[in-house]
């Protein structure tokens, strides 16, 4: 008789101090309801470490100014930020240059400006654009308009049970007209983490390019966006710690030099005559008008942060949260995970036997734990589960353990109340 | 419970999300719309036969939280018999208790008044009040569906 094996547990994450972590995020000391905030709605957007509002306050505090037009002192300390922001971004996702960073205001707009200069340019009547059953509405809807306006048609590689996009349907789809392919690198909604390394291979086996929506991924993995060999990264700042207004679209420089302009305005100009105009390059040629300086500033100061924590620590910390919500949530009757996928992020949704995901919601935040409740921007995945609505707890960098028994205390008086 | 989710979770709410009264398809209804609220994907579909001026029935179908759920039913059950303008007025008067509007209205409500506590819960008013825009979509006669945005 062999004694049980133990099980296997990662060791503590070393080095990594949660409670000095907790320190640097202001708005998390804060009751609500008269209960302490366990903030679980990460993946709708993130709370702002203090070095994010230092930032913000440096910059409208003193260095305020537009950038690339003024000789002066305060246009010169801007510029030298916003452009220092591109080059965080670029090391963030370890992009080979800053021009290959374009700053939109997040990763819906980075996708439409993709769909708009890119796609109109690629795209004819009859060609297709491949995404998944598992896109947020901002990697659906853009490529609607474009098909609509192209002729082109949209087809879906599905999922199965578990939320896992079918690879063999994937591949089956990459016919002789796809043009272009979408697809999230994590799922909003079940937090599956697909495997975007052998989709984008499979893609450039057939010669399609593809566009990787990283909104969910940024904030949880390690980006790299040339060991993927990805044509455009997508993501929007606010889910990474940073400002809300900001988001980085990472492309290839030769797909980015052949790309028309997205809007026209200033900045994105050489020359202007009533005659002609001609365009500035990448990136400077897709930000038409004053960008979003201050924002840029924060987010460089929170992708400086995220990396200074350590990317892989932050990944091992937010796995065992997951691990341990999943096992804690499981216990409760009546609960049900939905998105079993076998690689996921720090992303968990539920449905609870009689009781309504807004219910839900309700009776959590009550006990101060927010959470999102509906269908997260992705009806197509509730519809692929027969689902109206899940309730999704999503956890950053910042939450604990008890955080995690909180929730689970907090659902179980949801089920008490209504079930 | 908390008191606050006491105020809103009543037990006649409650009773009636578990087990909605009218919760049914009226065959040959008068009217018949759909409410949607797209941000929670909550569907409430009103069926009405009229009698002249008055409602003869009114029954529901549809997917919803305990709020929307129990408002259709507690919806259905008090504007039978009533005539459209008594109706107008008791939306009226539930629409101004769940927005916090309603104090001393709670005598013309009835029942409804258990509704009083949504008005802490900006949030949940549109569950509330979804199957009431739809019935008054209904009997304006316009269209096949209301959605809350």
């Amino acid at each position: 008789m062999t004694a049980p094996s133990p099980i296997l547990r990662l060791p503590p994450a070393s080095g990594y101090d949660l409670w000095r972590v907790r320190a640097d995020f202001p708005a998390l000391r804060q009751l609500v309801h008269g209960r302490p905030l366990v903030y679980l709605d990460n993946a709708a957007t993130t709370q702002k470490p203090q070095a994010v509002l230092d930032a913000l306050m440096r910059f409208y505090g003193r260095d305020c100014a537009n950038v690339h037009r003024g000789v002066h002192a305060l246009s010169e300390r801007a510029t030298r930020a916003y452009e220092g922001a591109r080059e965080a971004a670029a090391r963030f996702l370890n992009a080979g240059s800053a021009r290959q960073i374009v700053f939109p205001r997040g990763a819906t707009e980075a996708i439409n400006l993709v769909a708009q200069t890119f796609g109109r340019s690629v795209l004819g009547a009859g060609d297709e654009i491949l995404i998944s059953g598992l896109e947020h509405h901002s990697n659906i809807v853009p490529w609607q308009m474009l098909a609509g306006q192209t002729g082109a048609r949209l087809r879906v590689a599905p999922i199965d049970e578990r939320g896992e996009i079918i690879l063999e349907e994937f591949e089956r789809l990459l016919g002789g007209r796809t043009r272009l392919a979408a697809v999230a690198h994590v799922s909003n909604a079940l937090g599956t983490v697909n495997p975007i390394e052998e989709m984008i291979r499979l893609a450039h086996g057939k010669g399609v390019p593809v566009v990787v929506d990283g909104a969910q991924a940024a904030p949880h993995l390690r980006v790299d966006v040339r060991a993927l060999d990805c044509d455009f990264y997508a993501f929007s700042g606010h889910k990474v710690y940073g400002p809300t207004g900001i988001g980085v679209l990472y492309g290839k420089a030769e797909l980015l030099e052949r790309m028309p302009p997205y809007q026209g305005g200033g900045d994105m100009i050489r020359s202007v005559s009533f005659e002609q105009t001609t365009y500035n390059d990448p990136p400077h040629r897709f930000e038409a008008g004053t960008p979003p300086i201050a924002e840029a500033i924060g987010l460089a100061a929170a992708l400086e942060y995220v990396s200074a924590l350590g990317r892989e620590e932050i990944a091992r910390h937010e796995q065992e949260l997951l691990e341990a919500a999943t096992e804690a949530l499981e216990r409760i009757p009546g609960l049900r995970i939905v998105g079993r996928a076998r690689r996921k992020a720090a992303v968990l949704s539920f449905v609870l036997e009689g009781v309504h995901p807004h219910d839900a919601a309700t009776i959590l935040d009550r006990q101060g734990v927010a959470v999102r409740a509906g269908h997260h921007c992705a009806q197509p995945v509730m519809e692929r589960y027969g689902l109206p609505a899940t309730t999704r707890a999503s956890f950053a960098l910042y939450n604990t353990h008890e955080e995690v028994d909180a929730l689970a205390r907090a659902v179980r008086r949801a089920r008490e109340i209504l079930a | 419970m908390s008191a606050a989710l006491e105020d809103l979770y009543q037990q006649l709410i409650i009773d009636h999300s578990r087990r909605p009264r009218n919760f049914r398809v009226l065959e040959a209804p008068d009217r018949r719309l759909e409410g949607f609220n797209p941000l929670c994907g909550d569907r409430v579909t009103v069926y009405l036969k009229l009698e002249g001026d008055r409602i003869g029935d009114a029954a529901f179908q549809g997917s919803g939280c305990a709020i929307s759920t129990a408002a259709a039913s507690l919806m259905t059950e008090s504007v039978r018999g009533k005539s459209l303008e008594e109706v107008e007025r008791l939306f009226q008067a539930f629409h101004a208790l769940v927005t916090g509007k309603g104090a001393g209205r709670e005598a013309e409500l009835g029942k409804l008044a258990a509704f009083a506590g949504v008005a802490a819960y900006p949030a949940r008013v549109k569950c509330a009040t979804l199957p009431w825009h739809a019935l008054r979509a209904a009997l304006a006669g316009n269209g096949q569906s209301v959605t809350t945005e």
